[in-house]
């Protein structure tokens, strides 16, 4: 029993971090209807560039986190400016392209500067665990999920009651009706596109922190697919909820293969296999926006 | 009286081929209601949008002639500059923001303006449409056809205009909405001194509100004058009001008749 309890909070931690991912994902989304598959592209830069600062430049974790998150918000707006803006208008299937090449992009350049071994963060946190409900757990996990959860209230409030937030909502709806309103919708692009480079280098992070960075921490963008999918594409709620079902899913199902069957790797595909499940019984997801439809 | 909207021999293209507008000129002196009047595809809506600068999203282009608000070109400018100088335009079909609540979309009517200005607006709203309030915290998409218009004319009252583009606030309102939607129109401009400019298919409605107005075919304006003289001109009153004179059917053989309606709906 304690075997799965373990393993739904780890499961919970690795789906907070899939929730702040997904939520960069759903607020590109949802602000510019883009599907961005750059999503793990934008995890991987964060983590790199705040162990560049930590480790090569020996600057204080907590300094290099602040400016980890500068440089993602130049990020996110070098992109918009650089990639998205002069797409403006173009068919969508041409900016979700442009979002694939942009993945292998960031990922040569990420190979270019740091190679392709794996790197370790230094130990920030204490090892020593802390005793939740009965079960030992690390303070790197506990400090992963509070960040993840105080992000996400943040957002909300900011999509419901700032003026900016609602602005973003409404330009999703129809750009042309929120130009009219003199919403500047090339700001409201760029700041979706900031938040998304934000999050996405909090969750690369966090990551990192607990389990080191590789090269290959962009597929982590993947598993973005399933949780937003499951949570609907347009749903901060369901980024959140679809992140920590899937985190906790996939973990479940890798340790109860891994007991009962002997199998190993069913991590990797659990999240896909709860994917095509869930677009077939539900393709709006838990929170997605149907179609209103007055009768 | 001076003309806070002035156009002239305005031309439009769309996609580099369509010419939309062939040399329109207009303009609606400050403080009155100007109605545009014409059939479908006369260019109205493209005129308004030559205005708020909303062309630019639809591939639209100004090719020659100039539009000038309180004495400036706003050819070139962004969509946004233009509803900071005053200019609002409320967009043909209501074009409310559905998953936003009523309340909502009015804050974003309210963008351009302080945030000190806006709960003052929003109680300036409900007292325009009490109906809205007691709908505002619902999800617009969910409101009635009329409702979404008064949320859509609410929003531009948020926005404090100096001069508000109406394209067609009657569109698929039952006939006692829209004489309430007009009431609440000429109110709106009788207090807070906005100059309108309204696009309508209904010529009647529009006319018993503007002070002048112009008829539009084919991208030029065909006729001109104080909505007295609009409503009491004999093909005025055949081709826009259905009154036919002495009540006979007209026939093709009439060929001085048909050339006349033809000048009209070409």
């Amino acid at each position: 029993m304690e075997y799965y309890l373990q393993l739904i909070v780890n499961g919970l931690v690795v789906g907070g971090i899939y929730s702040l991912v997904a939520l960069g994902f759903v607020v590109i989304y949802k602000a510019t209807k883009v599907v961005n598959f750059a999503q793990g592209e934008l995890v991987m830069a964060g983590a790199y560039v705040c162990f560049a600062l930590t480790v090569q430049f020996n600057i204080p974790f907590l300094w290099a986190f602040l400016v980890t998150l500068a440089f993602s918000v130049l990020l996110g707006l070098g992109i918009e400016r650089m990639v998205l803006r002069p797409l403006i208008g173009e068919e969508h299937i041409s900016v979700i392209m442009v979002t694939v090449g942009m993945s292998s992009v960031l990922k040569s350049l990420v190979q270019l500067f740091w190679g392709t071994q794996i790197k370790v963060y230094p130990q920030v946190l204490p090892t020593e665990p802390v005793v939740v409900a009965g079960l030992p757990v690390a303070p790197v996990y506990i400090a992963a999920f509070v960040l993840s959860a105080a992000l996400f209230a943040i957002f909300s409030l900011f999509f419901k009651y700032s003026r900016t937030g609602v602005a973003m909502r409404a330009t999703a709806f129809d750009q042309q009706a929120a130009q009219s309103m003199g919403i500047g919708i090339k700001n409201i692009f760029a700041m979706s596109w900031c938040i998304a480079c934000v999050v996405s280098a909090v969750g690369g992070v966090i990551l990192g922190n607990i389990n080191g960075i590789n090269a290959h921490l962009g597929h982590l963008g993947l598993k973005v697919f399933p949780a937003v999918i499951l949570g609907g594409l347009d749903s901060l709620l369901g980024a959140a909820l679809g992140g920590l079902i899937i985190g906790v899913l996939e973990n479940v199902c890798d340790g109860a293969a891994r007991q009962l069957l002997g199998l190993g790797g069913v991590r990797e595909v659990a999240a896909f296999i709860i994917l095509v499940v869930i677009l077939m019984i539900k393709p709006y997801g838990l929170f997605g926006t149907r179609e209103i439809e007055r009768v | 009286m001076t003309d806070i909207l002035k156009i002239e021999n305005l031309e439009v293209v769309y996609n580099d081929v369509v010419l939309v507008l062939k040399g329109l000129s207009l303009s609606c002196a400050e403080g009155e209601i100007t109605a545009l009047l014409g059939a479908n595809g006369a260019g109205k809506s493209t005129t308004l949008k030559a205005v708020s600068g909303l062309l630019q999203a639809e591939d639209g282009e100004v090719t020659a002639g100039s539009v000038l608000y309180k004495g400036e070109p706003v050819q070139g400018v962004i969509p946004e500059r233009i509803v900071r100088r005053g200019v609002f335009q409320v967009m043909e079909g209501r074009r409310i923001f559905e998953d936003l609540t009523v309340e909502e979309n009015l804050r974003c009517g309210a963008f351009t303006r302080p945030r000190s200005e806006a709960a003052r607006s929003m109680e300036r709203v409900y007292e325009y449409f009490p109906r809205l309030r007691e709908r505002r915290r619902q999800l617009a998409g969910y409101l009635s056809g009329g409702e979404q218009q008064m949320c859509a004319i609410g929003r531009a009252i948020m926005a404090r205009p100096d001069l508000l583009l109406l394209d067609e606030p009657s569109l698929g309102l039952a006939p006692l909405l829209v004489e309430e939607i007009f009431e609440i129109i000429q109110r709106f401009n009788r207090d807070e001194g906005v100059t309108v400019l309204l696009v309508e298919q209904n010529a009647r409605a529009a006319l018993s509100v503007a002070t002048s107005g112009y008829i539009m075919e084919n991208g030029r304006v065909v006729m001109e004058g104080t909505a007295r003289e609009l409503l009491n001109n004999p093909d005025v009153q055949e081709f826009y009001l259905g009154m036919g004179h002495g009540g006979d059917k007209k026939s093709y053989r009439d060929v001085k008749h048909y050339r006349r309606r033809k000048r009209w709906l070409g």
